[in-house]
């Protein structure tokens, strides 16, 4: 903790970066801190409790535009990081990422391969609270799967804070926004709100880290990130990704195979 | 059976305009009798078919759905079909995990030259809905806002 202050302090008062963005202690669990000086550095945390994906901040223009700029990222946030890259969302010259390894060490990251070595010792596994969910729903058939997800969407309202917490929703217009022709419409209802996830997930196909942002981010505790965790899971050995590993064939849905499968094509 | 013997199931067909289109043309044009339980919908090519649509489909009251297009590698945009059938094998994954009954969404190759194979696809699906009966499950969802209390009713 000590070596991650001292040196956020230093990148920020020798001017290599006018910004670093970490977390700081919250009132019930970490939140994201902006250093802007080297004072603030004081209040920089970095460990297990920070799950908070900080990679939602750095393609918003307004906040890092122009600036030279430092994140402290846990694994998930670096692999966010890594398919923002891939889809290039980002460039090297303006970011430095740090993170805390293993054995408590500060890493520093300035360039992508760098990332991509790193996070690629990382298996995606799933957690408990995932094991539990996602097992629960493939043991049922599908009218259950209808009504566990008409009763869990019921209680959506629309806030789109999974869209606001997802680093790779980065679009400048939304399609729930366009309205000629209103695509999903813009009331919670169980149809709009189901179109609006089912969208969801087909925009995050191939793409999606499953850093469980979106979940987190539901005010209601809709199991949201799951849709997209198991769809990557699903779909991983046919599209030829590894969930969790930058995708090294371009986006899944905008190339394909000669053999894809089709045994449901009549 | 007994109970959908009345029941003729509305099937909405998303095809595109240089294989299917033409293929359902020839169909005509042979003599060909099938159901007319299809209302054709022709798009330019089966990659400029929203996944959307298809769920826009049974909001607004189908029971099936067709989706057609040229077969692989017989694209006039070379490559539209080779998008589109992987969007389908993401779309068929997500919709399974959601609960929407993928059974009703038939997917094909049908090519300008295939006038019995439209006929024939055609004639099964409206068998396959048949079976299955109204999509009444999706409907009752899409109805909420005119039929209050979904979930009292469940």
């Amino acid at each position: 903790m000590k070596k991650l202050r001292d040196r956020a302090a230093e990148l920020l008062s020798q001017g290599v970066v006018s910004l670093v963005i970490g977390y700081e202690e919250g009132t019930k669990r970490p939140r994201p801190l902006f250093c802007r000086n080297s004072e603030s550095t004081e209040k920089l945390i970095f460990d297990s409790r920070c799950f908070h994906n900080l990679a939602v901040y750095i393609t918003k223009k307004e906040l890092v535009g122009k600036e030279h700029f430092a994140v402290t990222a846990p694994i998930s946030t670096l692999r966010s990081i890594m398919q923002l890259y891939v889809e290039n969302q980002l460039s090297e010259e303006k970011l430095l990422v740090i993170t805390v390894d293993l054995s408590g060490e500060l890493r520093e990251f300035t360039t992508f391969d760098e990332i991509a070595a790193y996070v690629a010792q990382f298996e995606l596994k799933r957690g408990e609270r995932e094991q539990e969910i996602l097992t629960k729903i493939e043991g049922m058939s599908r009218e259950e799967r209808w009504k566990f997800w008409m009763e869990e969407m019921s209680h959506c309202f629309k806030c789109y804070a999974c869209r606001s917490a997802c680093p790779l929703c980065y679009c400048s217009k939304c399609v729930v926004e366009v309205n000629r022709p209103q695509w999903i419409n813009p009331w919670p209802a169980p149809l709009a709100n189901m179109e609006w996830h089912i969208n969801r997930a087909m925009h995050m196909v191939g793409r999606c880290t499953a850093c469980g942002a979106c979940g987190d981010a539901c005010p209601v505790g809709i199991p949201i990130d799951l849709i997209t965790r198991k769809m990557m899971e699903d779909l991983a050995p046919e599209f030829g990704y590894v969930p969790g590993q930058p995708a090294k064939q371009g986006n899944a849905l905008s190339s394909w195979k000669l053999d894809d499968r089709e045994q449901f094509i009549r | 059976m007994s109970s959908n013997t009345d029941f003729e199931p509305k099937i909405i067909a998303f095809v595109c305009n240089w294989c299917t289109y033409a293929g359902a043309d020839l169909t005509g044009t042979s003599r060909l009798k099938y159901a007319t339980n299809v209302k054709i919908v022709r798009f330019p090519c089966t990659g400029r078919i929203d996944f959307l649509l298809l769920l826009k489909s049974f909001a607004q009251g189908a029971d099936g759905v067709i989706v057609s297009g040229c077969h692989p590698n017989d694209c006039h945009y070379t490559s539209g079909n080779f998008h589109a059938r992987r969007r389908w094998i993401a779309f068929r994954s997500i919709l399974d995990l959601m609960g929407v009954d993928i059974r009703r969404i038939q997917y094909s190759w049908v090519s300008a030259a295939e006038g019995s194979k439209w006929a024939d696809l055609v004639n099964n699906t409206v068998a396959d809905i048949r079976a299955l009966g109204p999509y009444a499950e999706y409907q009752k969802v899409a109805d909420y806002l005119e039929k209050e209390g979904y979930n009292e009713e469940a």
